[in-house]
């Protein structure tokens, strides 16, 4: 058995991951809890990297070490909880349950082919017949992209509509954050204003994060990246700007029924390219069809570069459209649902005085 | 001991999954509750990118055979996989758990901020998130009429 660098740093941070989350299980803090969770994402992200998987660890590091740890602070802020000491025979039963149902887990997983077995059912049939294909059909060097938004078009329409309606569910129940809009703006601090590093930071460091959030868009068919990352990554520049500057700021610059238009648009931009598509005589998302032979015929052959390169026209617009519409209601929906938590703020703020 | 080490994977995948199920039953507290799923989430997500890794593989973006990578590739792995599992020359890993896994922590995030806004809603509602309190406070309140609050 030869010594593997790619498997030992598997198994040390699949290790470290156990650990983590063994903490996060342990402690009675919520905060201590939640920055640990922003560990544990970017611990995966790493692992994610060593298993090939650039984009899902792209994702991961955005969502799970950024954006979720954000909801989650402002979800403690306003319930301003901390977790009660469990007796210890409420904890008896649930570690029964979880030792019996992992050890039967475990049992069953023994007859899993062996990790990174090039041969098992997984990866010989439907995963290579994808990376056969998409050079031919879609020709977006980047296989994840094809994958994700044309041969499974359907499948992540359905996830873009899921995460507008989480959108909708979250302003439905917390609000649009009209709260913070109408509240009084904050006293000033008397003794100077502290903050004045951070504000000169965010100026410089939220035009850098929305460039990068265009790069990873527009840049998704070639590399690690798509509408997905790029909304998240968008929407943290947003959200910087207002932990730095205040919600008050954002909102006047960005309007939430204005965030809201943008998220319906998204997958509306989506949906119409299926349209397109159907209406053209081909299947619903059949990017093939997004274009007649004219429009193709139009398109000059050297505008991606190579001249001399056979291109999938429609294939490289409907992505390029359908990552737009992801790109719209991502980022548009965790702005809006940023903006209904961190507008629930000054009520929790009256309640504590 | 190589049947060990193409299976600890999962194990570990497992032990994680257990920790997030073990976090969701036992702790009354509906925010440390939804950590615990998130816990439980990911697990699944790293089970899923665990069964699509290919030994020697690359991260699946097409890189031309000819190119100092590829060969540099090429060179670590044995002719029979590089013939049985390569595409024009190049192993890469299962791109299709990365597609799925990718669109599930973006839903995953999203659904969670439903589940925290609920909690939310709860804390306005009941005065606390623990699960006790709102059991307790659930038998107190007669049916019909509004709960009134502890604080």
């Amino acid at each position: 058995m030869t010594f593997d660098p790619n498997l030992t740093l598997n198994f040390i941070l699949l290790a470290m991951l156990v650990i983590v989350a063994g903490f996060v299980a342990a402690t009675r803090s919520l905060l201590a809890a939640i920055i640990l969770m922003s560990v544990y994402s970017l611990v995966s992200a790493i692992w994610l990297v060593v298993m090939d998987a650039a984009d899902v660890a792209f994702t991961e590091a955005v969502v799970g070490a950024g954006v979720s740890t954000i909801i989650l602070l402002g979800a403690i802020l306003l319930t301003r909880g901390e977790v009660q000491k469990p007796k210890l025979s409420k904890l008896i039963f649930p570690a029964i349950a979880a030792v019996i149902s992992g050890g039967l887990l475990i049992y069953a997983a023994m007859d899993l082919p062996g990790f990174g077995d090039p041969a098992s059912p997984a990866n010989a049939y439907v995963g290579h017949s994808y990376l056969v294909s998409t050079p031919n059909e879609i020709g977006t060097p980047n296989i994840v992209t094809a994958v994700l938004s044309s041969y499974r078009g359907f499948d992540t329409l359905g996830e873009t509509v899921v995460v507008f309606a989480a959108g909708i569910g979250v302003a439905l129940l917390l609000g649009f954050g009209e709260r913070a809009a109408t509240a009084a703006p904050q006293p000033l601090d008397p003794s100077g204003d502290h903050n004045v590093v951070l504000r000169v930071a965010a100026r410089l460091l939220i035009p850098l994060i929305a460039l990068f959030a265009f790069y990873v868009q527009f840049h998704g068919d070639l590399g690690p990246g798509g509408g997905f990352q790029a909304g998240v990554i968008l929407s943290v520049a947003v959200i910087l700007h207002a932990l730095v500057f205040g919600l008050r700021e954002t909102m006047r610059a960005l309007k939430p029924g204005f965030v809201r238009a943008i998220a319906a648009l998204g997958v509306l931009l989506y949906a119409g390219v299926g349209i397109v598509c159907l209406t053209n005589g081909g299947a619903f998302l059949d990017y093939d069809f997004l274009f007649d032979r004219d429009t193709v015929d139009a398109i000059p052959s050297g505008l991606l570069g190579d001249p001399d390169a056979i291109h999938h026209w429609g294939q490289h617009f409907g992505i390029f459209f359908i990552e737009l519409g992801v790109l719209f209601t991502v980022a548009a929906t965790m702005v809006t649902i940023f903006y209904a938590f961190a507008g629930r703020a000054p009520d929790a703020q009256k309640e504590a005085r | 001991m190589t049947f060990l080490l193409q299976h600890l994977n999962y194990v570990a995948v497992i032990i994680l999954m257990m920790l997030g199920l073990f976090v969701t039953f036992s702790s009354g507290n509906l925010i440390k509750r939804m950590i615990g799923l998130a816990i439980f989430q990911t697990s699944t997500g790293l089970f899923f990118i665990s069964l699509g890794k290919v030994q020697g593989g690359t991260a699946a973006i097409t890189i031309s055979p000819a190119s100092p990578e590829a060969k540099a590739l090429a060179a670590q792995i044995d002719p029979v996989t590089l013939a049985q599992a390569g595409v024009n020359g190049v192993v890469y890993s299962n791109p299709l758990p990365h597609v799925l896994i990718l669109t599930a922590i973006v839903v995953g995030v999203a659904t969670l901020a439903v589940g925290l806004a609920i909690a939310v809603r709860i804390r306005e509602a009941y005065g606390s998130v623990e699960a006790a309190d709102i059991a307790a406070r659930d038998r107190v309140s007669l049916p019909g009429q509004p709960a009134e609050p502890l604080v």
